[in-house]
């Protein structure tokens, strides 16, 4: 079933005078429970691409339906709710609120639902989240006890706590170390196959992109296999970007 | 998005950095604290200013008989003789707005001591209470007369300074006796310097004693020759009748029994040229002439529909200076309040905008999962108000304690306002709102995606 659907999606922006195009018409789309890694050297287009994706930003021309709807005219309010009933978003350098605990990190979304939950709910529905990440211990610990997986693991908890169709994952092991990089891509694997969400993985690095069921790659603005350009343009080094 | 979730996080949020919470929370501490300590004093000191004001004669009425009037001529005010000492102790008894009241008769006669003479301003039949209400109860010398006195129609006196440097030369005159009208009166005591008043009446040339001397002894009138058309005070001087009024004869028949049934006269005793009365407060004047209205038309027994036969004035320029100052002088501690509030609310507003800056990410977080842009002002918009209203109750408390604190060390007047304490809440939470919004606003506008990349 087709989850996501870009229809001829450009992107170009007003530098002063000068207009520069970043996505130059990108079709694309990704079925429900794909693991799909996007890929492309910098100033491909990829984060512009995530950031359409993830409802963030609006294309300048195009289509974008996720799940039957058009959303590419949405207001601001109107993707914000979108982003937060039906988006889930991980970051490179984890974004966690700093002297808070991992539970009220994990529990902030929740506060911007539109139906809000009781104090109560809100709190087991986020140890629920931290247990199945396997931080039902840490509940109470602030993002400074914690280690870089381990706080890798909340950013996921809370990314997840209002049960989204789609993960978006931005360089998600960019500031890891291999072992936990293989951990949290191992969480990723397994929310895949059994929670059958839909994870999209911009990253550098082959390794990470080797995980994926299938990979998209960008170059110039353009899907690669469109592009006149070579595919192995993305040669990254092991601990993504520098 | 709850305003309760909303209160709790803007808390949390201000918990995570409890230094900077703290020093921004001081301007407006200092800033309330100042406004409630100033408007603590500045109530006493107004209060204080007030008394003084209102011991220059600002709360003071005067009641003076009404006019007698004759085939169309009026004869002014005081041309009739309606008002008796009894009128001026109902007064004091029944008005609940007037503090007490005081008889006075008038008199204007050459006065003698030694091979001196000289005419005074005013001679002044008074009771000790005249003393209290013109705030002159503390004299230069000697001893005021008392009610005692007023009762046996004793020769005793009070002068003033300007009595003292005309008919004395500048000695002590305790004690010493003078001559009015050629009765002998006892110097008790002398009175402190007052100066001219506001009409540029020498105050100080006066002399007091009590109002029975003066009526029965100097005037030499009583209710038989009181009224115009038989006075006798221009006629003899210097004769024995002054000194022992014999109470003359009427010149009019007597009344037969039916016209007493018809037309009762009051029993009155004496008669006298006005009565001073001191209002409560400068505020309860109208009130104080109300009342005064109502008793002594009561007690002259006016019917509804006929005038009053006598007249109460007030002295509206010394009340209108009363208002001004003190409306000026609440205005001047307005204004300083609200400039250390407005830079208390300009210090919350740096703050902000430093602290939008420090969590441009948090913002930028918030907005990508779900937050709309009205959930961020409005985060901002409460974290502002909860520091502002913390700073205000920090403030109240401190601004309490220091105008106890200047009430305890300088001794100086102190009022609680209530009104302050509440003013100074709605203000800071306006405060909070009017510098909060601007930073809750840029935050607001933030765009997700350079929020995010924002190092």
């Amino acid at each position: 079933m087709e989850l996501i659907r870009l229809e001829n999606i450009t992107k170009t922006y007003q530098m002063g005078d000068i207009a520069v195009p970043v996505l130059k018409g990108i079709s694309l789309s990704i079925a429900k429970g794909e693991l799909v890694a996007l890929t492309g050297s910098s100033g491909s287009g990829k984060s512009t691409l995530m950031n359409i994706l993830g409802c963030l930003d609006r294309p300048s021309s195009g289509e974008y339906w996720l799940e039957g709807e058009e959303i590419s005219r949405l207001s601001a309010d109107g993707r914000a709710l979108l982003r937060n009933r039906k988006l889930g978003f991980v970051f490179q350098n984890f974004n966690l609120l700093a002297r808070t605990s991992a539970l009220e990190n994990v529990a902030m979304p929740l506060a911007y639902a539109a139906l809000p939950l009781s104090e109560r709910q809100t709190r087991e529905r986020a140890a629920e989240m931290l247990a199945r990440v396997g931080l039902a211990d840490r509940l109470d610990h602030h993002p400074s006890q914690l280690s870089g997986g381990q706080q890798q693991r909340v950013a996921i908890a809370r990314a997840l706590i209002n049960q989204p169709p789609v993960l978006f994952a931005d360089e998600p092991t960019g500031n890891l170390d291999s072992k936990t990089s293989e951990e949290v891509l191992r969480m990723f694997e397994n929310l895949n196959r059994e929670d059958g969400i839909t994870i999209i993985m911009v990253t550098h690095d082959p390794k990470v992109a080797g995980h994926a069921q299938r990979n998209v790659s960008l170059c110039d603005g353009l899907l690669a296999a469109e592009a006149a350009c070579a595919v192995s343009g993305w040669q990254g080094s092991a601990g993504g970007r520098p | 998005m709850k305003i309760y979730t909303t209160a709790r996080t803007a808390f949390k949020a201000l918990t995570r950095n409890p230094m900077r919470a703290m020093l921004t929370t001081l301007g407006i501490v200092i800033g309330v604290g100042a406004v409630i300590a100033m408007m603590e004093i500045g109530a006493g000191s107004s209060a204080a200013l007030a008394k003084t004001i209102a011991s220059m004669g600002a709360n003071v009425l005067i009641i003076r008989p009404g006019t007698a009037s004759s085939g169309g001529v009026s004869f002014g005010a005081g041309s009739t003789t309606t008002l008796t000492p009894e009128d001026s102790k109902a007064i004091s008894r029944e008005c609940p707005a007037v503090k007490n009241a005081v008889p006075m008769v008038r008199a204007r006669a050459q006065v003698v001591y030694g091979s001196r003479n000289w005419v005074p301003n005013a001679i002044y039949g008074i009771t000790p209470v005249y003393l209290d209400i013109q705030d002159w109860s503390i004299l230069a010398e000697g001893e005021p007369f008392d009610d005692r006195d007023v009762l046996n129609g004793n020769r005793n006196c009070l002068v003033g300074q300007t009595i003292v440097r005309e008919l004395f030369d500048g000695q002590s005159p305790l004690g010493k006796e003078i001559r009015i009208k050629n009765i002998a009166f006892k110097v008790v005591g002398v009175l402190t310097q007052k100066g001219a008043n506001m009409m540029g009446f020498d105050q100080d040339d006066v002399i007091l004693a009590p109002w029975t001397t003066i009526k029965y002894r100097v005037s030499g009138a009583t209710l038989a020759n009181a009224n115009q058309s038989s006075d006798t005070g221009g006629g003899a001087v210097n004769t024995l009748s002054n000194l022992y009024p014999s109470g003359g004869r009427s010149l009019y028949p007597d009344r037969s029994a039916a016209q007493e049934a018809n037309n009762p006269m009051p029993v009155r005793f004496a008669n006298i040229d006005q009565i001073m009365a001191a209002a409560m407060s400068p505020e309860e004047i109208p009130e104080a002439i109300a009342q005064i209205g109502a008793v002594l038309r009561e007690r002259h027994r006016i019917r509804p529909g006929e005038s009053d036969d006598f007249n109460v004035r007030n002295m509206s320029e010394v009340t209108k200076t009363l208002s001004t100052t003190t409306a000026l002088m609440t205005n001047l501690l307005m204004a300083v309040a609200m400039i250390s509030l407005l830079v208390g609310g300009v210090g919350i507003m740096n703050i902000m905008l430093v602290s939008v800056t420090e969590r441009t990410r948090e913002i930028g977080l918030r907005m990508a999962v779900g937050a709309r842009s009205r959930d961020i002002l409005r985060q901002f918009l409460v974290e502002a108000v909860v520091l502002c209203l913390t700073g205000g109750a920090l403030g109240i408390v401190l601004g309490h304690g220091g105008s106890l604190l200047v009430q305890a060390l300088l001794d100086w007047p102190v009022e609680t306002s209530p009104a302050a304490i509440l003013t100074a809440v709605l203000v800071s939470a306006g405060v909070g709102i009017i510098f909060g919004f601007y930073p809750a606003w840029k935050a607001s506008r933030l765009d997700p995606i350079e929020a995010l990349r924002y190092e």
